[in-house]
This record gives C-alpha cells, structure tokens and sequence, in this order.
C-alpha cells in the first residue's frame, strides 16, 4: 500500500488510492477480520499520518489491546497513542485493558502499557491507575522502573493531588544505578519540585544525603574515564549531567546551606568540562543557570559569566544564542559584567540571523544607560541602513525609545530622531513623532538650530511620512528661523534658504503622491502660518491653499476653504491668529502618555515638570483661534487623540467655525455702523465666548464637544486667547457693548454678547470680606486689591470684590479689566462700577468677581488678570498672575 | 518536549508524535508552519527558531528536518544533542537509515521513539540498551 501511494503523482490519485484503501479497511474491520487486524491497524496509522480522517478505525486498536499476544497488543497501544488523543472517550475503554496489563507478568506486556499510559494518560485514568504505577516504581527490572517513573511525571501534572504516591518512592530512584532509571528519576523529582513547594522542603530536609548522594553521581560523571556506553563526544551522559544540574539549582534556589554544598562541584564541573563540543557546552550552559539560579558567593558567578563570554566569542550561532539569551536574564543581576562584552553583542545584533538578531537587541536594550546611549545609538543607527526591512520596525521601535529615555541633552536628541527618520523614517510611529514635536516646542533655543537641520536634510527626502510632518510643522511653526538665522548653535553649518524655498518644500509634499492626507493636511497648516510671515510668497501660498478646495477629503477640502478665509477675507486679524503655537506642555503629555502606557518611571527623567500646570503659559499665548477645527488639529499631534474634523458631520464643523464668519459677514451687511471692524469684533466675541467658558455656554454642539475633549493645556491656552482679542476692540460699537450696552448690539449676536458682558463687565455690589485681602497686582501706576468672601453652603464659591486704584498722576479712561482662570474653575465677572478711574488714588472701582473652584481643597485658586485702559491719550496694556490667594479658596 | 516531527524537505511529514493534546486539524497546521520556519534557514543560522510561545530546535540531516519544539526556559543545547542521538539509534537500527527506511519502517521509528522518549521526556541515554531492547522486543514478534 505505501508503495502505490508513494506512486502517485499527483494529490488527487494519492486521494483516489486513499480512498480505496479507507473501504476495504472499513470491510475488513466490518468482518470482524482476526488475522489481519494488526496489518490493517498498520495501513491506517499510515494513513492518518498522511493527514486522512481514521476515526472509524479506534474501536479496532482497542480490540487488539484486549487480544492476547505480544504483536497484537504492540500494534494496538501503538495505534491508539497515534489515533487516539487524551479528550477523547474511547479511552474509558482501554483502563481496564491497561490495568490488566500493568499487572501481566511478562515485562515487555508491563512496558508497553506503562508506554502508553505515560503518553495518553487523562486524568481518570491518573487516578484509577496511580497505585499500579507506584507498585511498579519498586520493580526488581530496571526497564520497568524507568517508565514507571515517567509514568508517574505524567500523572502528577495531570493530577497534582497525587503527588503524595509517588513522593517517596521517587526519592528511593536517586539512588539507582542504572542511568536510564536515574535520569527519568531525576527528571521526576525536578518535576515534583516544580510542582509543589512541599516537595522540595521535603528533599531538602529528609534528603540532605541526597543531594550529597546526587552531588557524587555528578562527581562521578564528571570526573570518570571512558565509559562507552554513555559517551558522547568524551563526555559521560551529558543528559544525566544536565538533569542533575537542574535538580541541584531547583534545590538551592533560596536555600543558602544546600547551594554551599554543591558550590564546589558546581566549580568542579564549570573548570572541567571541555566546551570545544555541542555536548561540553550544553553542560556548562546548565551549569551557568544552575549558578545562577541558587545562592552563590561572587567568585562562581564571576566564573558564570566568563563561560557566557566564552560563549560570545564563539564561531557557532548556536552557542552565542544561548550566550545571549542567558544574558538577558544575567543584565538585571551583574550589569557590569554584562556591560564587558557590550562590543560583542554590538556585533551579534548585525548578525544575520534573526534569532540572534533579536536576543542581541533585547540585551542591549537592557544594557543601555546615561553613559553609554551615544555610543550604543550610534551603533544601531548605522546598523539600520543595511538591516533587514523586516527587522527595521522592531529595531526603530526600540532605537527610538532609547533615545527618548537616556538622551543626555535635547540637542542630542533632535539629531537623533532626525537621523532616524531619515533611515527608517516609515517605521517611526506617530506616538514617537509626537514626542519630539512636544521636545521641540519646549527646547526655545533650538528651534531654528532644528527647523534648519531639517530643511537641510530634507532636500533628501524620499517620502518618509514622520520625518515630511515633523518638517512641515517646524516650517510651519519656525519658519521665519530657517530665514533669518535666529538661534544659531555653535558649530551649525550657515545656510541660506529664500522664504519661497521654504515655501517650496512645502510645495514638493504638498505634490508628492506618497503622502497620506493627514501629512497634506500638515502642509495646508504650514502654509497658513507661512502666509503671515513671509509676505513675498504670501500669493503664492494662497494659490497653494485653494488647490484643496476641491479635495476629495473632506479634511482637506475643509481646511482649504477655512483657510482661504482666513487669508482673504480676515486679514486684520491674521497675524494674531498665526501666531506660533503656545509651548506644548511636555508634564501633560507625558502624564497623558503615563496614563496611557502605565506608569514608566524612566520617562518623568526626560520631562520637566511645568511649574504652574497648565495655567502657566508664558509666552506667546494662542492665538490661533481662527478655525476651531485647525487648533484642535494642530494639537492633535499632541497626546490625546481628539476627532478631527472628520469625525463631525460637515454641517456641524461648518457651523461650528466657519460659520461664524458668515454669520459675522452678514451682520456686516445689516450693520450701519463701521462694517468691517464689527464684523471682525463679532466673531472675535463670538470665539471668545467659546473659548472662555466652554462649560458655561451652550454654544455650537460641535464646538462645545470639541472643547470638551481638549487636553488641559488646549483649554488653558483658548482661556488665554481672551485677551488679545480686547486689543483688538478699536471700534467703539465694540467698546460700547463692552461697555455694558448690550442692547445696541445687533440682534442676531445678542446672545454671545450677552454671554460675554456677563462674563466680563457686570456691576458690583457689596460684600463682606472673609478673608484677609490681598493685593493682586500692583504697577508703578495701578493697584488692585482682592477682598474674600464665602457665602454660606457652598465652599466651592467665592466671592471676590476687586478694587482698583490708579497711582500715577493722570486719570485712566476706558479702563477694562479682565480675568482668566484654569480649566478647574469658572468664573463670573459682573459688571465694573465705572470705566474711569481718576488719578493719584482720589477714587476706585470696584468690580465683583465670582470664582467657583470645581477642585476645591484639592487645588488652589489660581487667576489671570488683564488690564487695559487709555492715559494720556496713549493705549496700555497691564497683566499679571495672582497666585498668592489665601488658602481655603 | 511537546511534540516531534520529522519532515522531508517538501514539508512531508514523516513521523509526528505530540505530547500534548490536539485536533488533528490544528496538528496539520502547525507541521506546516514548523516546516515553513524551519525550512528557508541557512545552515549557518542558529538550530533554535522561537515559536509561538516555543522553540522549535531542529536539525536537518540531508533532506529531513528533526524538529522538536519544548519550553522556552528548556536547555536548546542538549535537545540538539538528544535529536543527534536518536539519528545514531535509527541509524543503528537500520544500518545506515535513509528517508525510505523511515517510510517503509514507520512504526519500528515510533516503537524506537517510545523507547527513547517517554511522556516528554528523555528515557534512556543509551545507544546501545535501546538497541538491545528493539532486539528483544522484535523476538517477541
């Protein structure tokens, strides 16, 4: 039968002759044929070997267990332990058929079914079986001993509870002569051990002379002559060797007094064996994890090491493998000695093989350390231009969060990450490209020194996707740097780049087909930036934008007309709005991450720790207002994951900003009075009152979600936006309705306006202080002081009446005061008593502020204050913090 | 050890012994994603390929590859020396084993292997008792 199907040719005649064979073995096992039973038994493991169903022929295996001579039976167990697997209950069957046999006299009967039970033994069968096997553990035939004791292994991890049998008995086989009964008895006790503590107290303590009794075995091996039998290569039984070595370091872990005793064979058999063969070192490679396993003195582990670093050196793979590998689990015990063969492992993860490959990159990512990232980064990064793609991910992967935990200065760092970005720049992942935007930000001094390493290496560029965004946001953000040199660090190549080159590498992504919409999408954003500060290009860029006002992405074609807008219809407020992002808050990313990615100590080393949380944003304020929507995705590079216009329905988004500015642009229409600055002053309001009291205002649901899913420091810098925007206010319909005349606004904005006089302009009345006052601000020509009070039943809310004083000899007109506060708080401003303020301290106004603390006793109040007024013709702008608020607030 | 395999360099198999339970259609699965792993290695790579949550060791000898697969925390180095042991066993046996002995003999290769590796484990370290027990078992015959 193997013949012919070992003729066929093709797959379909192989399952033509398969078939055939299946149906006569059906007839044949249907006649009940006795006397080819065994051969036909034969043909079917053959067959289910080939991969074909032969459930129908189990019954017959177990038939020809029951029979009585030696081949039926031999044939039978054989076939059951190929047919037949432990879940399945045909098996119930045989117990009874294998306990005869365990109890037949003739050995061969005894061992094969002690084979078979060790193979396939379930769980009933463990128990109903476990007193036949332990009898046999105390056969007079070595043969018979052997597979007892590996029957018993099998038993006790299918059932644990039975451990108590087998316990004793196993003991009385370490002491057997014979080495294939030693080496299953030994490799049982491990096994006992592994299983249950009990056990290894009890060989410990009762068996003190056993582990002598094993540590002679050992001696024996190690140092007999020839023995022919067991050679291998002119080491006796290594297997045994090794068994016994793994019991030993079993034993020793956490037991001082026992390591003691086998320390000296240990060194015995690490000094005396000879590593130039497979089977020398498999033995010194388990005497490493012996010693390193138990409680050695320094002197053997040293001399664990040096073997590993043997090892290292070798030529065979094989062996530098397990080098490695043993390594990794040595590094957090002796990183110093680890550290010594730092060059090798260098090597091995060039290796061309990636089981090596990746040992070697795990090892040294846990040798890496402060003082030696240099060197060690250098090296990987060199290596990722000839390495396999395959291996590229993992090895970018692990390169970049090195150089996130151990950079020794953010200089150091950026160049890094833009060396890797160039090699490997598809397998940078978003989260890592984040994180340098966030370093960036914050690294001031290096901004132009960064913004022009990456032009210059961007004239390579091959559509690298992380390394086109974090270039395009840097243009975006830096780009007047790349221009006029600011910021040079020393040692920088000079390099002249025209505003239009600048524009024109946003131009070759913006045409590049490789790149996804979310990169064009940073390109649109740059170039907004862009238009603002390079006025020669300023046409040019706008051609560029309303390319997209036709994309099929929504994202883009969105952006494009938000932006062309912006260009063409809001040019007074422009500048403001394209201002450079507000520096990204690295505490908050990182926390964010932290949250994210549980708790890694290592990364809070890199980020400092803001001083203020996210109310403190010191220079430059958002100003970007303009389209929600680009905020948010400007942002969205940062930590949380905010939907992006996308995700909104397009009317939504549309509404929520950009039609604001039709709403504006039709007021402007009705409006009598000076068109274009009210218009400008509508949507300022309008964004303002978004901006400013997110949680307060029910306001454009889009915008309102938007808000609400912002990190902290979004908030904080929209909060911060408020006060650019006062300046802005020249036109006095602006100034009457802040002025507390809500009622000549047009009617269609009453509400946003209304909201806004409520939240800044209200008008006083008395309160009694609390708490001890305090001066909030003072300058050479104003003062103004906080007096507390707390109404009853609501600890969250206080009460403060501002008073405010003029200093300096000439009256204040126009005086306008305003107050922001963190993302914990809200606050209510009512109306000032007056807008005038007479000089040289001869009168006050006084103004009440209403703050509620949502995080009362847990975080102190914080605010922001504005103040803007007219003296002697000549507008001024005054701001400070006040962060000495009594405690108890 | 928890399972064997022998397969031939087209990826037939040849012998399959599994200490652990499983469906036969997950048994086909992985002798083919063993063969696959283990095939495309240079013979200067490592014998010790990870997989799943394993190592395979394999050895080839001419057109067959031995693979074992056992823990990750097991001694790769003396697994690679038990398959070059067992070759020798079969080699002995057959006096110079070659695939077609293994075809044709496939159930005297199982009765060699219960003899050599019982429950997953080493059961007899020695060349020559294993053959001396194959001798007797045939005379049972």
């Amino acid at each position: 039968m193997i013949r012919s199907i070992r003729a066929c040719k093709t797959a379909a005649d192989e399952r033509a002759v398969v078939a055939k064979e299946c149906a006569v073995l059906r007839n044949a096992f249907r006649d009940n044929d006795q006397d080819y039973r065994h051969r036909n038994v034969a043909k079917l493991m053959f067959i289910h070997m080939l991969g074909y169903p032969t459930h129908f022929g189990q019954m017959e295996c177990i038939k020809l267990i029951a029979a009585g001579s030696f081949p039926e039976k031999r044939i039978g167990y054989l076939g059951l332990m190929l047919l037949v697997d432990e879940r399945q209950e045909v098996l119930m069957l045989v117990t009874n058929s294998l306990k005869n046999d365990l109890n037949h006299s003739n050995q061969f009967i005894v061992g094969l079914a002690l084979c078979a039970l060790g193979n396939i033994c379930t769980a009933e069968m463990a128990r109903d079986l476990a007193l036949e096997v332990e009898k046999l553990l105390h056969n007079n035939n070595s043969y018979i001993r052997k597979k007892a004791a590996l029957c018993s292994l099998r038993i006790v991890r299918k059932v644990p509870d039975l451990i108590d049998y087998v316990m004793v008995p196993a003991t009385s086989l370490l002491t057997d002569k014979h080495h294939g009964v030693l080496i299953s008895g030994v490799k049982l006790c491990t096994e006992l051990c592994q299983v249950s503590e009990v056990a290894v107290q009890h060989y410990r303590k009762v068996c003190t002379a056993h582990v002598m009794s094993l540590i002679r075995v050992l001696k024996n091996l190690v140092v007999s002559g020839y023995a022919p039998e067991y050679d291998v290569n002119g080491i006796t039984d290594p297997f045994l060797q090794i068994r016994l070595l793994r019991l030993l370091g079993l034993l020793g872990k956490g037991d001082p007094e026992t390591s003691d005793n086998m320390s000296d064979i240990l060194a015995q058999v690490a000094t005396n064996t000879e590593g130039s063969k497979n089977a020398g070192n498999a033995i010194l490679y388990e005497c490493v994890q012996t010693i390193m396993s138990i409680e050695t003195i320094g002197g053997l582990r040293v001399l664990a090491i040096n073997i590993l670093g043997r090892f290292l050196a070798n030529r065979d793979n094989n062996i530098r493998y397990v080098a490695l590998n043993t390594l990794v689990k040595v590094v957090s015990v002796d990183t110093q000695a680890v550290q010594r063969h730092r060059t090798t492992i260098v090597e091995c993860v060039k290796d061309s093989d990636i089981s090596i490959q990746r040992r070697a990159l795990e090892l040294i990512c846990a040798l890496v350390n402060v003082s030696n990232v240099k060197t060690l980064t250098k090296e990987l990064i060199d290596y990722l231009k000839v390495s396999d793609p395959e291996f590229k991910g993992d090895l970018t992967a692990k390169i970049s969060s090195l150089v996130q935990r151990f950079s020794p200065n953010k200089q150091w760092y950026i160049d890094q990450m833009i060396l890797l970005m160039i090699e490997a720049g598809k397998y940078v992942t978003p989260d890592v490209t984040r994180a340098l935007v966030v370093v960036i930000s914050n690294a001031s001094e290096l901004q132009g020194y960064t913004v022009r390493a990456l032009y210059r290496v961007f004239q390579a560029w091959n559509g690298q996707e992380s390394l086109g965004q974090v270039t395009i946001w840097c243009i975006g953000e830096y780009g007047e740097m790349l221009v006029d040199h600011l910021n040079e660090v020393e040692g920088e190549e000079p390099l002249t780049v025209t505003e239009s080159d600048a524009v024109d590498i946003v131009e070759t992504v913006l045409k590049d087909t490789r790149v996804s919409s979310d990169t064009l999408a940073f390109c649109l954003t740059a170039l907004l930036k862009l238009s603002s500060r390079f006025s020669h290009c300023a046409d040019h860029i706008k051609a560029l934008i309303f390319e997209y006002k036709g994309s099929v992405v929504l994202e883009l074609q969105q952006r494009a007309i938000e932006f062309g807008s912006i260009l063409s219809k809001h040019t007074d407020i422009k500048a403001a709005l394209l201002e450079r992002m507000p520096v990204l808050d690295e505490a908050t990313y990182y926390s964010a991450k932290q949250v994210e990615m549980g708790v890694d100590g290592n990364q809070t080393a890199t980020s400092e720790p803001h001083s203020n949380g996210h109310v403190a944003q010191p220079n430059g304020l958002a100003k970007h207002l303009a389209p929600e929507n680009s905020l948010i995705d400007l942002l969205s590079f940062l930590p949380d994951e905010q939907p992006s216009a996308p995700d909104k329905s397009p009317d939504d988004s549309l509404l929520g900003s950009l039609g604001i500015n039709t709403l504006a642009g039709s007021d402007i229409m009705t409006s009598p009075v000076h068109p274009s600055s009210s218009g400008g002053a509508n949507m300022l309001l309008e964004l303002l009152s978004l901006g400013s009291s997110p949680a307060a205002l029910p306001v454009a649901s889009s915008q309102e979600s938007a808000a609400s899913v912002q990190p902290p420091s979004l908030k904080s810098s929209l909060l911060d936006v408020q006060p650019p925007f006062a300046i802005h206010k020249g036109s006095s319909l602006t100034q009457d309705v802040l002025g507390g005349q809500p009622h000549k606004s047009p009617t269609s904005n009453a509400d946003p306006f209304a909201n806004l006089n409520s939240l800044s302009m209200p008008v006083a009345s008395g309160e009694n202080a609390a708490h001890t006052s305090i001066v909030a601000m003072q300058t050479n020509g104003l003062k103004i002081t906080f007096e507390f009070t707390k109404p009853a039943g609501s600890p969250q809310t206080t009460i403060i009446r501002a008073t405010h004083t003029n200093l300096s000899s000439s009256p204040y007109t126009d005086y306008l005061f305003q107050a922001a506060v963190p993302k914990f708080m809200q606050l209510q401003l009512e109306p000032a008593s007056s807008n005038f303020l007479p000089a040289n301290g001869d009168g006050f106004i006084t103004q009440i502020i209403k703050a509620t603390n949502n995080m009362h006793g847990q975080k102190a109040i914080v605010m922001k204050l504005r103040v803007s007024f007219k003296s002697n013709g000549q507008n001024n702008l005054e701001q400070a913090q006040v962060n000495n608020f009594p405690a108890g607030l | 050890i928890r399972f064997i395999l022998l397969q031939n360099r087209q990826g037939k198999t040849r012998l399959a012994k599994y200490y652990i339970p499983l469906e036969d259609s997950e048994k086909h699965k992985l002798e083919f994603e063993v063969h696959r792993l283990v095939v495309n290695r240079d013979p200067k790579f490592t014998n010790f390929v990870e997989f799943r949550t394993h190592k395979v060791i394999y050895r080839r000898y001419a057109g067959l590859f031995f693979s074992l697969c056992v823990d990750i925390t097991d001694n790769e180095l003396v697994y690679l020396e038990s398959i070059h042991l067992f070759v020798e066993i079969l080699d002995h046996f057959f006096s110079n084993v070659c695939e077609l002995d293994l075809v044709f003999n496939f159930q005297k290769v199982y009765l060699i292997l219960d003899e050599f590796i019982l429950a997953g484990e080493l059961q007899e370290t020695s060349k020559k008792a294993i053959i001396e027990r194959m001798g007797e078992l045939e005379r049972q015959e």
